[in-house]
């Protein structure tokens, strides 16, 4: 089975942010969430670059360990998903994600934000696979069409790389190799607790 | 005529060409190769000198919390969350029911001395009574839906359908947030009306000194208390300062990011209620215990606000002195007459 990654090469990002408004468009994600989204690190100075995030499907996820009805799962590729139908909204999740991935519908007034929403990779959630109720509460779910994320598929400078771990990160080493400079796979450390070593 | 001065034209140009390269050439030799990353930032490097925990940037949505693209101490306030509370919150709490247990299978409910004299005296008025409750209630109900984020998944999740869990656990936190808002009236009701009370006074050393007499096997060990003894002033300053502590910081997480608030903050605040919560739980187990099973003729000042006279004379002996000076008010015999 694959190992299911998100790395960013950020020596390509464009900051264009066209794979946040494929996401959006692709999962029709309420107004004011934001699965994914381009932080610009050092704006305006030399050395800027840009980071497309998301949940990065971590090993050991954090926000499945906080959540007090344990609403999480992790699929057999190893997506981390969640159950709209389990979760009471508490906003721990935000709390323990190193990558600040879970939105919620509502402004937090007395608790009620809602329930949480997050990137799932495109693999929907536990639901029946392409289901409307699925598609309803979760989006796309285009793993099970055999499609990888879209926001990595539409990528123009191919800088989001979505798929299996070890391939994804082959892609990357070969690049590195051949242009001779990379500034490293962002989030690796804290979400696989590995990194590409260049 | 046109031809030499195109000539000259060419001429200084080619010059002026030929100075501008060997002034130039120096600054970039021709064949090293560029490389764009040389000031490019490096996630190691700012996962080293981390500000305030997280690696943040700019982002073009209006949510500026998700400005922070690495937030690598979600992590320890995770091991807080999963381990350290449970723990602690278990110890305190498993450990104050346990010492309960030890200390009523040893001291046994301590008895009124002397028997019931069948005089009672006004110890609660039914305004104190009301506040009291007020505050339990919602301390009670409070503390169970507390619990159960912590405990809920524990402890019920493998005995109920996940579904159920999930709907009690929802319902429990919208009760936990509402409720609050009373247990903060009740708690300022209480600090208000019973401030004057609860300074320390000179009896209350001495009280101290011997252990408020609860250590005594025999009993009869009564050391001098007005209407609130030294270890009951303890409880209240606790409370007091237990409540404030738990009310900012349950607003800040009620109301969260609110007025610049960041995801540090957040976490903080959230260790500071459950680490608080759980000492609070375990103290309020003790005054419970105290004012029902633990002392005979103690539940009744709250509950019916009499109690018996020999009881006032034991536990709170100068306070039962001042009400007897005092004349009628709450010293009228309202015992029920013989049948």
């Amino acid at each position: 089975m694959a190992r299911m990654k998100f790395l960013c090469d950020a020596d390509r990002c464009i900051e264009c942010n066209a794979c946040v408004t494929a996401c959006k468009n692709e999962n029709e994600v309420p107004w004011g969430i934001n699965r994914r989204r381009v932080v610009t690190l050092n704006d305006g100075k030399p050395g800027e670059r840009s980071v497309s995030m998301a949940c990065m499907h971590c090993t050991d996820a954090p926000c499945a360990a906080v959540c007090p009805v344990n609403c999480f799962y992790t699929t057999a590729d190893a997506v981390v998903l969640h159950s709209k139908d389990l979760c009471i909204g508490c906003g721990y999740c935000f709390y323990a994600c190193p990558f600040g991935a879970p939105q919620y519908p509502k402004v937090g007034n007395f608790g009620s934000r809602g329930k949480m929403d997050k990137c799932t990779f495109c693999a929907g959630g536990p639901e029946a696979d392409g289901s409307k109720e699925e598609f309803e509460k979760y989006g796309s779910n285009r793993l099970a069409e055999g499609k990888l994320p879209l926001c990595a598929e539409m990528c123009s400078t191919k800088s989001l790389l979505a798929g299996d771990g070890d391939v994804i990160a082959q892609i990357y080493k070969e690049r590195v190799t051949k242009r001779g400079y990379g500034s490293g796979a962002w989030g690796w450390q804290t979400a696989y607790r590995e990194s590409i070593a260049i | 005529m046109a031809t030499l001065i195109g000539k000259i034209r060419f001429i200084a140009g080619a010059l002026a060409l030929a100075f501008l390269i060997a002034i130039a050439a120096p600054a970039s030799p021709a064949s090293a190769q560029v490389n764009p990353t040389a000031s490019a930032v490096k996630e190691q490097q700012l996962l080293n000198q981390l500000q305030g925990g997280v690696i943040s940037g700019r982002v073009s949505i209006p949510d500026q919390k998700s400005a922070n693209l690495i937030h690598p101490a979600g992590r320890e306030w995770r091991r807080f969350h999963e381990v350290t509370l449970v723990w602690l919150g278990g110890i305190v709490i498993v450990g104050m029911i346990a010492l309960l247990v030890i200390f009523f299978l040893w001291r046994g409910r301590i008895p009124i001395e002397g028997g019931r004299s069948g005089r009672k005296i006004l110890r609660f008025t039914g305004f104190e009574r009301f506040v009291h409750w007020l505050t339990a209630t919602c301390f009670v109900l409070l503390g169970i839906t507390g619990l159960n984020i912590t405990f809920g998944k524990r402890l019920l999740l493998p005995i109920m359908d996940a579904h159920a869990f999930s709907e009690w656990s929802e319902f429990a936190k919208f009760v936990h947030n509402y409720i609050s808002f009373g247990f903060t009236v009740g708690v300022l009701l209480m600090f208000l009306m019973w401030v004057g009370q609860n300074f320390p006074t000179a009896a209350d050393a001495e009280w101290i000194k011997r252990g408020g007499g609860i250590l005594s096997k025999k009993g009869g060990d009564h050391p001098p208390a007005w209407k609130f003894n030294a270890g009951q002033k303890m409880l209240y300053w606790l409370v007091t300062l237990g409540s404030i502590a738990m009310i900012v910081s349950g607003f800040i997480l009620m109301f969260p990011f609110y007025g610049g608030l960041n995801i540090g903050n957040m976490e903080l605040a959230q260790v500071f209620h459950g680490v608080v919560a759980m000492l609070f739980v375990a103290m309020i187990l003790a005054h419970i215990y105290l004012g029902t099973v633990g002392m005979e003729g103690a539940f009744e000042a709250m509950g019916e606000g009499t109690v018996d006279e020999n009881w006032a004379k034991a536990h709170h002996p100068l306070w039962a002195k001042e009400e007897a000076a005092r004349g009628p008010r709450g010293h009228e015999p309202l015992v029920t007459p013989a049948e």
